[in-house]
């Protein structure tokens, strides 16, 4: 069978490319290895309990109506708004310890509360935080300058508040960096205004419902999806891809590949004695699960997201340990509106180091998992309610389990530190979709598989041009 | 198709593409960006419906020539003239 598109990988950004094709009647599969759908934004079910992978936030928050970013998406993948029922969150918060004292910077949707908030706790900076909203770089700035400048330079340079600096930082790093330390200025831009300025909801039932409907969307125009169908190799002809090989062997022909493996991932399919260390990503985290046996609201905590560090500084870098308490990630999604039959659950996450979880044997990585859950949510405790006498069942997962599910070198969550922004790695017939593409989160991911597969694989045979 | 059927194939693309906006006002001459909310990728979207129910090519340089209904008259009247009139 000769396809016009073949699209390696069933996530947010293979699906979305997907949807895209086959609306418009080109003859598009989906080849995803494991058996279940969604990549990174996956879900499992473990002792009767079912469990988000990725989602914390769907971000890009914009009400009925308004065009954004997300409304865009939905429009394009012909899915009504009104079908994922989004929850707003409360509030969430960047929280630092200075000098043994809680200091939380607040922000909800549309950007108000983190302006107030901003004028009360940092006055002197509100004239360079105003500035620095509106000078925020877009969508239509990613990837226009060649090497963007730092962008914790150019929030001291606006800012002028080095605790301010890091307080922005911190959750826009966890929520979508791929490089260490740093953000560029066109990623920070597009992360401020997806997190800080439009928000952060979830769509009701998590994000099982969510797939349910990208991936009801693709079969009613006609979309091919092969589960359980790894693809070992991209196949060439000359300097262009022509096809695949399956795990199991089986060739397929195609005029255009799309792959949402990764960089380094999509060279191995190339070449599997490619040298990419240089483009495997070196951030990876270790998640704690924890079903709650009430509200979270009932144990005291407010907030949705509590973004934590217990200095001035924040050091946003693969660890030298297991895994780094020192900041994290603590989200109890029932706090988002609309959260009803469902279990109560609290998720922490923490900065780790892929490469001493991989190098554990079964009973030392078990024991492990253990110690690390043990620790990641007595963190937490240091910022927010402690919710373990209110836990009834936990799970962990881990560099190692986010490697196995979503074949992401080094279990990096936000893949390679170097993005192909053009989708390009230099074999025709052949783009980078998903994260590599230089877009991250829900929302990013669709962006980057509508406009990848727009651009490369629709208009050419649209138009004669 | 006569002209007429023309705009009902146009709106009834539109409305396939942004089914929250309102086309009962729709008119011909000003330009369908400063009456409805449409982006340039949905403009892609108009050409590549127009291929899938009609089967006609719309080449890039001529996108500008369906900015305004009258236009899409204007430009498409030749090419749909002896088509039928499709609706989703």
């Amino acid at each position: 069978m000769q396809y016009d598109t073949l699209i390696i990988g069933a996530g947010m950004s293979g699906l979305a490319a997907g949807i895209r094709l086959a609306q418009y009647d080109r003859r598009v599969a989906i080849l995803e290895r494991h058996s279940l759908w969604g990549g990174l934004n996956s879900f499992y079910k473990l002792g009767g309990h079912r469990f988000d992978t990725g989602l914390h936030a769907l971000t890009n928050y914009a009400e009925r109506g308004a065009r954004n970013p997300l409304t865009r998406v939905l429009r394009q993948l012909r899915i009504p708004y009104e079908d994922l029922q989004l929850g707003e969150q409360g509030h969430s918060e960047s929280v630092f310890l200075v000098d043994g004292e809680r200091l939380a910077l607040r922000f909800s949707n549309g950007g108000h509360l983190l302006r107030e908030e901003v004028a009360q706790l940092f006055p002197s900076c509100v004239a360079g935080y105003d500035r620095l909203v509106r000078e925020l770089p877009g969508y239509d700035d990613l990837g226009r300058d060649p090497a963007p400048p730092s962008a914790r330079r150019r929030l001291r340079e606006l800012l002028g508040e080095p605790l301010l600096v890091e307080m922005l930082m911190l959750p826009l790093c966890y929520y979508g960096a791929a490089q260490e330390r740093d953000l560029e200025w066109d990623q920070f831009g597009v992360l401020f205004r997806s997190i800080f300025i439009e928000g952060l909801a979830r769509p009701a039932g998590g994000i099982k419902p969510f797939l349910d409907l990208l991936l009801s969307r693709y079969k009613e125009v006609g979309g091919e999806l092969r589960l359980r169908s790894g693809v070992e190799r991209i196949l060439l002809d000359g300097d262009r891809a022509c096809g695949v090989r399956l795990d199991d062997g089986t060739e397929l022909v195609a005029d255009q590949i799309l792959s949402s493996a990764g960089l380094a991932e999509t060279r191995r399919l190339l070449d599997p004695q490619a040298p990419v260390a240089d483009a495997v990503g070196r951030l990876s985290f270790v998640e704690t699960l924890c079903v709650l046996d009430r509200p979270a609201r009932e144990l005291g905590i407010e907030a949705t997201i509590t973004f934590f560090n217990d200095s001035e500084s924040f050091c946003y870098a693969r660890p030298d340990d297991f895994v780094d308490l020192r900041s994290g990630v603590f989200c109890t999604p029932d706090n988002y509106a609309g959260y009803v039959d469902e279990e109560p659950l609290a998720r922490v996450t923490l900065l780790a180091d892929h490469g001493r979880w991989t190098a554990l044997d079964e009973p030392a990585y078990r024991a492990r998992k253990e110690r690390t859950a043990e620790a990641a949510l007595g963190s937490a405790a240091r910022f927010a309610p402690d919710v373990r006498p209110a836990t009834i069942f936990r799970d962990v997962f881990t560099p190692r389990t986010i490697e196995h599910f979503t074949g992401h070198l080094g279990g990096a969550v936000y893949g390679s530190p170097n993005k192909c922004k053009d989708g390009s790695i230099g074999v025709r017939n052949l783009h980078l979709v998903g994260t590599d593409q230089g877009l991250v989160g829900i929302v990013g991911s669709l962006v980057s598989g509508l406009s990848m597969a727009n651009r490369y694989a629709l208009v050419p045979s649209g138009s004669p041009s | 198709m006569t002209n007429e059927e023309i705009v009902i194939a146009i709106k009834d693309i539109i409305a396939t593409i942004a089914p929250d906006e309102d086309l009962s006002g729709l008119e011909l001459a000003p330009k369908l960006r400063d009456q409805i909310e449409l982006d340039s990728m949905d403009f892609l979207d108009i050409v590549m419906e127009l291929r899938k129910r009609y089967g006609v090519q719309v080449p890039e340089e001529d996108y500008m020539e369906l900015a305004t209904l009258q236009g899409c008259v204007d430009y498409l009247a030749p090419k749909l003239g002896d088509k039928q009139l499709v609706t989703a």
